[in-house]
């Protein structure tokens, strides 16, 4: 896959090029690439003047990177345990059956990602699940379909 | 703008305060976590558009926006539960439940005609009568608010609403009439303890630091609340960032350092938004940067953002997330109030911590002391959530009891289901059964217990929740979130696992509840940090506490609660009358039936996802 680099630059110059900036910088590089190429990686690993194998190591150590594209629209379903015990569980399951992906994963057609994310603060909501910014409070599986469809017939 | 000494912030201030008392009346429209999923910031729009629209005749009523009357959009105000709120002060008037089509009436009745709308007050069920004062509502009368204190009553955004409501007071009572030992000591006295889980004493720590030397300390303030299940940090951060602030630079002055850090959950991006707009607004007005307020007094905060990893929250962790590191702790022999962050002595402090601080050298050591019980000072804020009526958040005086949490302020269990268990301290703690009940929660009470205080979640739990599920739960989430460093938490974890999905799936006899004890002992003494030691919690306080649950999985090969998907079935009841919602609605079509006659679940074919039984109206899908 093609990457502009040109992209990389002015993030570069948001913060002083050492190690403690660089997981405020792999946020930014996210954020505008929607992953991390690792292509990306490598220049800023020599920007910043880390071995690749550092920077490689906190990019998957993190739970907010992903070496691999992403779908336009991310799904973030709860897993805080106020979510778990009103029935994440089942909205998980039906979510994977609905989108053929397992949580974790992105459609074929790039259109969703599937995550699970462990809280996200909205506990008196449960189950709570995020769909782009919008939070979608008070699931149940058979609601689910109705915010799914919704979504595809965009 | 500048402010170039103290009075001249103090004149600020005055003039802000005069702004806020010009209010003869202001409206508050909750923008907390819950209300903004219920759309708050839609509420506020449309208010904001229909009070345009009603100019003239606010006019004629003499009504000004923003002279007279102010709109403003708050942080949490707690009863997440009703939201979308929308609060009345000084009348102290709440609506719950408001949508955008009521704005027109609430404006119309409410802030022109000076009435009350019955249908948006909160009601207690069963009880059909409203009632129009929050501070009438058991989830607000029996509250005592320290940490939440401006929680949900000022604009975060603005340095002005929160000047004119006291702000900074603490801090330029420190600058001018406190050393900074005696800022050490107040704290000291004051018995605090942090709040975001161990409970080490707050005045302790900082000692420590201050003994450690070096001319170089940092001072961090822990916004990675991880535990799930707890948003109370994420509301102070959100809803209060000023304070989180001011005590921060309390704290810098008090350990004579000028460089502070906040480190914020990824998962929390409008309260990285508020806090960095705090802290550029404050060095605008210089009351961050070099020489504050003209004194010799230095001090600049930098936030940064966690990388969604929950063992950032433990302490030495989160320094090496900070130096831009994988976030893995270390062995604790030298403490990092000797050798923190890079190495130097290092403070961290939770959120909660933090403001609590302001508060302490606001009203004096002594007050603080005086709240609470012996060992455990002052009050604690909680998240309350799961399976109890008044979802929220919360803060009482520590040593309340759970029963009155729960039952009072949470008007008990939803359904009036019976009550199971609660859960406290997050991943580390433990579930606590009817018997427990009637402890007063504090730091020692609770660890005596089985559980743990942790950062302040409280998931009630029903009948319909299988204990075996939530130890599973627990070790699935930490084995996620084990840092891989040591073996006894990275490989105790997956054991765990594995044995607990055996129990799941009823696949074993009751030697392996003895498997699970030894394995559990082994974490507990072997593991290197805090996250690997107290892993075990939630399956251990379980086991003490609901054992029968394990045996039923393992001895008769059933669920109770109805949870376990392995050993549990979908049936139809009696009460079916044939309206054939589910059949429509099941994902496999593995429901038959006539239309008016009983309808029947091939369980052969069902994959127990829940729909039709969400679905029934009837309540005519059973589990068992």
């Amino acid at each position: 896959m093609n990457v502009d680099l040109k992209r990389l630059q002015p993030i570069l110059t948001r913060y002083p090029k050492e190690e403690s900036s660089l997981i405020m910088i792999l946020q930014d590089v996210q954020a505008e690439f929607n992953y991390l190429p690792p292509e990306i990686l490598i220049v800023v690993a020599r920007e910043i003047g880390i071995p690749k194998a550092r920077i490689f190591g906190v990019a998957t150590f993190y739970k907010a990177f992903s070496l691999e594209p992403r779908g336009d629209e991310i799904i973030k379903v709860c897993m805080g345990t106020a979510c778990h015990v009103r029935g994440a569980q089942l909205i998980k399951d039906e979510l994977e059956r609905q989108l053929e992906v397992k949580a974790g994963g992105t459609t074929r057609d790039l259109r969703y990602s599937l995550e699970l994310v462990n809280c996200v603060g909205a506990c008196a909501m449960a189950p709570v699940a995020i769909v782009g910014d919008k939070y979608h409070p008070n699931l149940s599986p058979d609601r689910l379909k109705k915010i799914i469809k919704v979504k595809k017939s965009k | 703008m500048k402010f170039r000494s103290i009075s001249e912030l103090r004149d600020y201030a005055a003039k802000a305060n005069k702004k806020r008392e010009a209010y003869t009346r202001q409206v508050f429209v909750c923008a907390g976590p819950g209300c903004l999923a219920r759309g708050g910031l839609e509420i506020v729009q449309a208010l904001r558009d229909e009070l345009t629209k009603r100019k003239k005749d606010l006019d004629r009523s003499g009504i000004k926006v923003g002279i007279n009357l102010g709109l403003t959009e708050t942080g949490c105000h707690g009863l997440c539960e009703a939201g979308p709120l929308v609060t009345f002060e000084p009348d102290k008037l709440f609506y719950t439940h408001v949508s955008v089509k009521d704005i027109p009436e609430v404006v119309e009745t409410t802030i022109l005609g000076g009435k009350i709308i019955p249908r948006l007050l909160y009601k207690i069920s069963g009880n059909g009568k409203g009632i129009a004062r929050y501070t009438d509502i058991p989830f607000y009368s029996h509250q005592t608010r320290i940490a939440l204190r401006n929680v949900g009553t000022i604009d975060p955004k603005s340095l002005d609403d929160y000047l004119a409501i006291g702000g900074f007071k603490a801090f330029y009572k420190a600058l001018t009439k406190l050393t900074p030992d005696q800022v050490v000591d107040a704290v000291d006295k004051s018995k605090l303890r942090g709040r975001g889980g161990g409970g080490y004493l707050t005045g302790k720590k900082w000692k420590s630091c201050l003994k450690a030397g070096g001319d170089v300390r940092y001072l961090i303030c822990n916004g990675d609340e991880g535990d799930p299940g707890a948003f109370m940090d994420r509301a102070i951060m959100e809803g209060d960032p000023y304070a989180v602030i001011e005590g921060m630079m309390i704290g810098a002055y008090a350990l004579q350092t000028d460089k502070a850090y906040i480190y914020v959950r990824n998962e929390y991006p409008l309260a990285v938004k508020h806090l960095q707009l705090a802290i550029d607004r404050l060095r605008e007005v210089g009351l961050l940067g070099k020489k504050i307020l003209g004194t010799d007094f230095s001090l600049n905060i930098q936030i940064n953002r966690g990388g969604g990893a929950f063992v950032c929250g433990e302490s030495s962790a989160l320094m090496r997330s900070l130096e831009g590191k994988v976030g893995e702790p270390r062995a604790k022999y030298v403490h990092s109030v000797v050798a923190g962050l890079y190495d130097k002595p290092t403070v961290l402090n939770n959120v909660e911590t933090w403001t609590c601080v302001v508060a302490i050298i606001n009203n004096g050591a002594d007050w603080f002391a005086r709240m609470g019980t012996e060992n455990s000072s002052g009050t604690k804020a909680f998240s309350l959530v799961g399976k109890v009526k008044n979802t929220g958040l919360i803060e009482v005086p520590m040593g309340t009891s759970i029963r009155h949490i729960i039952y009072d302020l949470g008007g008990g269990i939803i359904n009036d289901r019976p009550f199971k268990a609660v859960q406290t301290g997050g991943p580390s703690g433990g579930c606590l059964p009817e018997s427990k009940l009637d402890l007063p929660v504090d730091f020692d009470t609770l660890t005596q217990a089985g559980s743990m205080m942790g950062s302040g979640g409280m998931i009630v739990m029903d009948d319909r929740t299988c204990m075996v599920d939530v130890a599973k739960y627990f070790v699935h989430f930490l084995i996620e979130e084990s840092c891989g460093k040591c073996v006894p938490c990275r490989e105790g974890l997956r054991q765990m696992d594995i044995m607990l999905d055996r129990v799941v799936h009823g696949n074993g006899d009751e030697s392996l509840i003895g498997e699970i004890e030894r394995l559990s002992d082994a974490m507990k003494l072997g593991s290197l940090c805090a996250l690997g030691q107290s892993a075990p919690n939630p399956v251990m306080s379980t086991l003490t506490y609901f054992r029968e649950e394990y045996l039923a999985h393992l001895k008769d090969k059933t669920c109770p609660a109805g949870v376990c998907k392995p050993l549990i079935t979908y049936f139809i009841n009696d009460a079916c009358t044939g309206c054939m919602v589910c059949a429509r609605n099941c994902p496999v079509e593995c429901i038959s039936g006539e239309k008016n006659k009983l309808h029947v679940i091939d369980s052969e074919i069902c994959t127990r996802c829940g729909i039709c039984s969400a679905v029934c109206k009837f309540n005519a899908v059973e589990v068992y």
